[in-house]
């Protein structure tokens, strides 16, 4: 029942919104009867409210709203012509229609009234308009005899329309007399003190919302500022007053939010038509099944993600789901599940689509990476197997077998990712291959007020949105020197033995640089890629409005916007992906920092870890064998059997010193932590125990020499010094094979 | 008679139409948009609406202000309905000169500034160039 009441509601708010209007255009209708736009918008909300009527099954009014209707027909085709008369006619009719949904409203039904009199006047007036020629004294004289029929009001309306006055101030008195009708009356009187349910909402234009919304940003921003003035003051009252502000603020923020917020069931309505449609044509039997109907996100938003949702969701059912008889044949149920789950979680709203089919072989998609270049065999396979799947939104991945209309898995899906995340949310996938894959969304409740991190560069202040902030690192000029190392002439910074590429602020905005005491790095994720910003300082976390640049400033894709700062100056906000790009880091860069050199060396040119050893001297390892840096308390460091190993994430880890292998002296012994290479030949790992790790380097191997036999590969000049090459095979020679290890672990 | 707000810019009288002008603005704290055209002096905030402003004399290919040398900020409103503020050098007064004191540009205006100015205004004692605020505002053709 309660859809039907919604229905009914709705109903009943649009037709007293018509109702009005109809009232407007009626009166403006008259004085300009010949206006064929105006008798085209009463035409079209009596047949709007009649057909309607027709379908909620409320005979009465739409017999009402029939005959009215007709006669407006005739009106239209231009065989009868508008009077007075007839104006009241119509009017009438309004008023009845009012008085029905009066009653609907009230009782639920229509009442007894059935307005036969009204129904068999306008009738008259139909039928006795056919045969005769002339239509406008006909009408005329209908309405006059119309209203012999009507005693009580009509002749005073007969009269004043003779009045030379113009003819709008004579219908209006008509109308009120009409609305006191006794049956109109008898039904208002018991709803006197109760808001009808037209009174009880109202239509908002979207742009106000949106300016009311900047408002209350812009008050929200000024109670910040006076919340940090007044913490500084002695003044009791002012910070009793500031309290109530900061609660009204609070308050009105939350409710103005509320405003624009709408249930995702808008959205999502039209799925079940989509999965339906879809499964027919495919063949295939879908059940779907929605939660959380009712999760409400802003209205932008939900613009925002119509077309990714749909286009997962046909995906799912596209490429997910499997025929029935695959599916049987698997054991499992002829019809597969499409799940889709909304709800809210710490100021997020989780979108999850859930489909029982096929799931996506992480295996493919590491095949199909290497087979478009996008990385070598090496890299993908030390891909895990969450972040094979998601390869899946990198631009141009398709993994279907032939892309069918429908959708071809993957060919839309870095589409869907950058429309998420240009809302700020995040998308990712994890897949069971053969029983099935689930998308989650993560998309901010609305975009117009944002948590943001503010730094500083150069004496600039900058807004970074805290969804792209994963930590703040702080390094004193002692750590940094030795916590930032550079690759390939980039820095680097160590974060828990990831190398974390850095990217300076200064540098990239064209700022003048600078000595600094304290090294300050925002870890930053944009694009499925981590990197760490270099800013001068941290100053703040701060609620921002985000505010549109200026045509001028559009083509800078480096600023998200720009945001007025508590104290009215204006700062930008930084758009972490562009950042990333503008710093020289490519999309593929995410795909391990280390290999990402390894790809490009050409056949000649190899890649190389440069290594410091005990004695001073410099070695090399090809970067393709190494898996990642660390750094191990000598503490930590264990023995089994005659090995030197390491208990490292679940795993015992083996330790090789190249010294050993390379029979240099051991230089390392005083120190309390060790460099760790971890290096892998096929399913094996070991950890390299080197002095200092230099830097990553490209180089051609011209100048080589057999020179040294004792460990190595030979010697070679790299970045001007003697190198030697590190044969890793040489290095797992000493340690047990893989299944011992294996077993020993 | 329409009347002209002026303004000197490099020894130049420049004027716009008065209906044009949304106000005008003395010193204000200036947010500096790194890598942004030379053009484009900074943002400013005109109470809670974010403003570009754009360096009229890098516009116009003008060599550019002393440092420290004063400016003011006239404040127009551009084609899509939002603010844009020029910077000048000083601001002048307010003239109502009539119609047949205009001319086409001669053609000694350098050509720089020939595509902004549409007009040029003959007065007493120096010439004013009217200057075509809607194309000076728009991006097109900016560095």
């Amino acid at each position: 029942m309660d859809g039907l009441d919604e229905i009914i509601g709705e109903f009943l708010v649009e037709s007293h919104e018509n109702l009005d209007q109809l009232d407007r255009d009626l009166i403006a209708l008259e004085r300009d009867p010949s206006s064929s736009t105006l008798l085209a918008s009463v035409f079209r909300t009596i047949h709007t409210i009649k057909g309607t009527s027709g379908f909620l099954a409320f005979s009465i009014l739409e017999s009402v709203t029939h005959v009215g209707e007709s006669l407006l027909a005739r009106l239209r085709d231009g065989e009868l012509a508008l009077t007075p008369g007839l104006t009241s006619l119509l009017l009438e009719v309004v008023d009845a229609v009012r008085s029905l949904l009066t009653n609907i409203e009230h009782t639920g039904a229509e009442g007894t009234e059935t307005y036969d009199g009204l129904v068999a006047r306008l009738a008259a007036v139909l039928d006795g308009e056919l045969p005769e020629d002339p239509a406008a004294p006909e009408a005329d004289e209908a309405a006059d005899e119309t209203d012999s029929d009507e005693p009580a009001e009509e002749p005073a309306e007969e009269s004043e329309h003779d009045l030379p006055a113009p003819a709008t101030l004579g219908v209006v008195p008509a109308r009120t007399d009409a609305a006191d009708v006794p049956d109109t009356a008898a039904a208002e009187e018991p709803a006197e003190g109760r808001r009808s349910v037209a009174d009880s909402t109202i239509r908002v234009d979207v742009a106000l919302l949106d300016s009311l919304m900047n408002l209350v940003g812009e008050l929200v921003l000024t109670r910040n500022q006076m919340l940090q003035r007044v913490a500084t003051r002695e003044d009791v009252e002012l910070a009793r007053t500031t309290h109530r502000l900061n609660l009204v603020a609070g308050e009105l923020q939350e409710s103005v939010m509320k405003m624009r917020l709408q249930q995702i069931d808008t959205l999502w309505s039209k799925l079940p038509r989509v999965v339906r449609d879809l499964s027919v044509q495919l063949g295939k039997s879908v059940e779907l099944d929605m939660r959380g109907k009712e999760t409400e996100l802003d209205k932008t938003i939900l613009e925002a993600v119509r077309d990714p949702l749909t286009h997962l969701v046909r995906n799912s059912i596209d490429h997910g789901i499997e025929k029935p008889d695959v599916r049987t044949a698997q054991g499992k149920p002829a019809h597969g599940t499409l799940s889709m789950r909304a709800f809210h979680e710490g100021g997020q709203v989780n979108i999850e689509i859930t489909d029982d089919g096929a799931g996506i072989d992480p295996a493919r998609l590491r095949d199909k990476a290497v087979s478009k270049g996008l990385m070598d065999r090496e890299t993908a396979a030390r891909l895990s197997d969450h972040e094979a799947v998601n390869l899946i939104f990198t631009p141009g991945f398709s993994t279907a077998e032939g892309v069918t209309n429908v959708s071809g898995r993957g060919v839309g899906m870095d589409v869907v990712r950058t429309n998420i995340e240009r809302i700020g949310g995040a998308i990712d996938l994890s897949s069971e291959p053969g029983s099935g894959t689930t998308v989650r969304i993560r998309i901010p409740l609305t975009l117009a007020i944002i948590p943001a991190l503010v730094v500083s560069a150069a004496g600039h202040r900058f807004a970074i949105p805290q969804v792209n902030l994963l930590e703040l690192v702080r390094l004193d000029a002692a750590q940094a020197a030795t916590a930032i190392e550079s690759v390939h002439g980039s820095p680097v910074y160590r974060l828990r033995g990831r190398l974390l590429p850095l990217v300076d602020l200064r540098e990239t905005l064209d700022l003048p640089g600078v000595e600094r005491e304290t090294t300050y790095v925002a870890v930053l994720k944009a694009d499925n890629q981590q990197y760490g910003l270099v800013v001068d300082d941290i100053l703040d976390t701060e609620e921002i409005v985000v505010k549109p640049l200026g045509t001028h400033l559009r083509q800078l894709p480096l600023y998200a916007g720009a945001t007025i700062m508590g104290d009215g100056a204006v700062a930008l906000i930084l758009d972490a992906t562009a950042l990333a790009r503008r710093a020289g880091m490519t999309p593929e860069a995410e795909l391990g920092t280390l290999a990402a050199h390894g790809a490009d060396a050409s056949e000649d040119a190899a890649s190389l870890l440069l290594v410091e050893l005990g004695d001073g001297r410099r070695a090399a390892i090809p970067v393709a064998a190494v898996d990642r840096l660390e750094e191990i308390e000598r503490g930590r460091i264990e023995r089994a059997g005659h090995h030197e190993v390491v208990q490292h994430r679940g795993q015992i880890l083996p330790l090789v010193r190249l010294d050993h292998v390379l029979h240099g002296d051991a230089g390392h012994q005083g120190l309390s932590t060790l460099q760790v290479v971890v290096c892998r030949q096929g399913e094996q790992q070991a950890g390299v125990v080197v002095n200092a790790i230099l830097d990553i380097v490209e180089a051609t191997l011209d100048a080589r020499t057999p020179l040294d036999s004792t460990g190595g590969d030979g010697s070679a000049v790299v970045s001007g010094h003697v190198t030697e090459l590190v044969d890793i095979a040489q290095v797992f020679a000493g340690l047990p094979s893989g299944d011992r290890l294996a077993w020993s672990a | 008679m329409s009347q002209y707000c002026t303004f000197a810019l490099d020894g130049h009288v420049f004027g716009v139409p008065v209906s044009s002008v949304q106000e005008v603005l003395r010193s204000q704290d200036l947010t500096v948009v790194p890598l942004a055209p030379d053009e484009i002096a900074g943002l400013l905030n005109l109470r809670g609406q974010i403003v570009t402003m754009l360096e009229l004399r890098a516009r116009l290919g003008l060599p550019p202000r002393e440092p420290d040398a004063p400016s003011v900020n006239v404040v127009v409103k551009s084609p899509d309905g939002s603010a844009v503020s020029l910077v000048v050098d000083e601001i002048g007064d307010v003239l109502a000169p009539s119609r047949d004191a205009f001319e086409a540009p001669p053609d000694t205006v350098p050509a720089s500034i020939r595509s902004l100015v549409t007009r040029v205004c003959k007065l007493d004692t120096h010439l004013m160039l009217l200057l075509d605020t809607e194309r000076a505002v728009t991006s097109e053709g900016m560095s």
